[in-house]
């Protein structure tokens, strides 16, 4: 049988904050093409910063060393250039973070502007409905697209970023605890989004809440200690956990 | 007994409550007393031409007063001559400064860095004479004279090091999520930097930059070997040029002048007084 180039694939990952300690330790896992992977475990077991290698964020901090492999659509990058990853690596944050001083039509066009890429006045009107109308966004802010993103609810502003980020055609959206700062309502909006939009885009998430991996994950990994302790279908782990610490976790008594 | 303690402790937290207020009255006295006097003594002598008009020779002056006349003239060469300098030493300090604070914001572990960080506040402390007379050397002997130029040079030097501390002061502040969210985009350090982060914090660095302004338009000392004075409206920069403080200073050591010291302080005093407000203000709006 012919094997498929998996979208993103960690090889023996490894990330440290000192010399000492390895936050997250020799990682390896290959990622589904338009799916949800959900990355689960308790505070400080290193899912955040697995999350943040894939966009290689630690670049930003000198003391952080990252090592092993990590393939996007078979190529290292580790290897790349930050700009190039991140043009195809979309990350969303926890807190919703428009930039305040732009509109919000030029939230959704910043990857662009960013990138000192130049749109004509019609490719711009179209990216931005293209973008607002896959997060569900369009309908409500149609007519204030002049006013600051800031301007939205918390939920309006997480849905702005995801736009922001959709705009540039990744291949992959990491999403770090998207909903921990939304109430019920707007989390249950972002979820729905998430299952339309991995048609288009493969999709890891980062969450603290169990019931969300449930809902919307259909691969989940249980990290702990920095450990990739189990990783496989989502139902699977939930209903007939391999690992006693998942087990743990998943009822309760860990985490 | 526990009564007793109770009243015995209201009674301090009054006392405490009375002493602050005092205190704070009385910080507030000596500023109020200069407002009141620099106002009472200053106010009869704004007058359209005391705007418009350059400052009275001493001869002109000495005839009017022996007529009985209020002194001719006011001192619209200081203006114009402040208004020169500032604009000149506004135009270079404010890139300058704010580069310079980006960079020190980005990269606070750099030795060199650190290094320039160092020196900047020690170009803060260092004294306003010790600037003007380092101007004086360095710029007004190798140009052959007093110059707007050699003034503005002064007053540029002394800006930098507020508008450096103000813009990376606000940097620092700002979310270390917005700069990852424009990283996150593709974009490059330069352009996250000139696109999301100054201008997120450009309420901060503008009030930095109007407290600069405010802080050197009354400096005197770095001016007397830099600028010299100018008793008629100058537009040259290679020339000699007047100032507002200047003037005070020339007005006080000419005793058929001294009617002109109030009016110019108390425009000297307002301008300040604004420029702090409109920071205030601009901060608060910010900060919201």
């Amino acid at each position: 049988m012919e094997s498929v180039t998996p979208i993103l694939e960690f090889k023996n990952t490894c990330v440290s904050y000192t010399k000492q300690t390895m936050a997250v330790k020799y990682v390896s896992a290959s990622i589904e093409r338009n799916t949800i992977t959900a990355i689960m475990g308790p505070s400080g077991c290193g899912k955040s910063t697995l999350l943040r290698a894939v966009n290689l964020m630690h670049n930003l901090y000198p003391n952080i060393h990252v090592d092993g492999e990590i393939l996007l659509n078979g190529k290292n990058i580790l290897a790349m250039e930050p700009i190039d990853v991140r043009r195809r690596v979309g990350m969303v944050f926890q807190r919703p973070a428009p930039f305040p001083t732009m509109s919000i039509y030029d939230n959704v066009l910043s990857g662009f502007s960013l990138n000192g890429i130049k749109l004509s006045k019609a490719e711009k009107d179209a990216i931005v409905e293209r973008c607002l109308r896959s997060v569900a966004l369009w309908d409500e802010v149609k007519d204030v697209l002049n006013k600051k993103g800031t301007f939205l609810s918390g939920g309006q502003q997480q849905r702005l970023c995801i736009a922001r980020a959709l705009a540039m055609k990744p291949d992959v959206l990491l999403m770090d605890e998207p909903t921990s700062a939304l109430d019920p309502i707007a989390t249950k909006h972002i979820e729905q989004l998430l299952l339309e939009l991995q048609k288009e885009v493969t999709i890891l998430i980062v969450t603290h809440n169990m019931g969300q991996a449930k809902r919307i994950s259909s691969k989940s990994m249980f990290m702990y200690l920095g450990e990739l302790v189990e990783y496989g279908d989502t139902e699977t782990m939930f209903s007939n956990p391999n690992d006693e610490r998942t087990k743990a976790y998943l009822t309760g008594k860990m985490g | 007994m526990s009564r007793l303690r109770l009243k015995n402790r209201l009674a301090k937290d009054k006392l405490m409550l009375w002493g602050v207020c005092l205190l704070a009255t009385l910080t507030a006295v000596p500023l109020l007393a200069i407002l009141g006097e620099v106002l009472l003594r200053g106010y009869d002598q704004f007058s359209w031409s005391f705007f418009t008009e350059p400052t009275p020779t001493a001869y002109k002056a000495m005839k009017a007063i022996e007529a009985g006349e209020p002194i001719p003239g006011g001192i619209a060469n200081g203006i114009i001559g402040t208004i020169i300098m500032l604009g000149m030493a506004v135009f270079v300090a404010v890139p300058v400064g704010i580069l310079c604070g980006a960079f020190l914001a980005e990269n606070t572990k750099s030795r060199f860095a650190q290094f320039v960080s160092y020196l900047t506040d020690l170009l803060q402390g260092t004294p306003s004479v010790i600037i003007g007379i380092i101007t004086y050397i360095w710029v007004v002997v190798p140009m052959k004279g007093y110059s707007a130029i050699a003034g503005s040079i002064a007053l540029c030097i002394m800006m930098l090091p507020l508008i450096i501390r103000s813009t990376e002061e606000t940097l620092k502040i700002l979310p270390t999520s917005l700069k990852e969210a424009g990283l996150a985009l593709g974009g490059n350090k330069a352009r996250v930097m000139i696109k999301v982060q100054l201008p997120a914090a450009f309420g901060g660095i503008f009030t930095g930059i109007l407290l600069a302004i405010s802080r050197v338009i009354g400096e005197t000392a770095p001016l007397m070997f830099t600028a010299l004075g100018c008793s008629f409206i100058r537009f040259a920069i290679n020339r000699p040029i007047s100032a507002v403080p200047l003037l005070i200073w020339e007005f006080f050591n000419d005793p058929n002048l001294q009617d002109l010291i109030w009016g110019a302080s108390l425009f000297l005093l307002l301008f300040v007084l604004t420029l702090n407000l409109l920071s205030k203000y601009l901060a608060k709006k910010w900060n919201q």
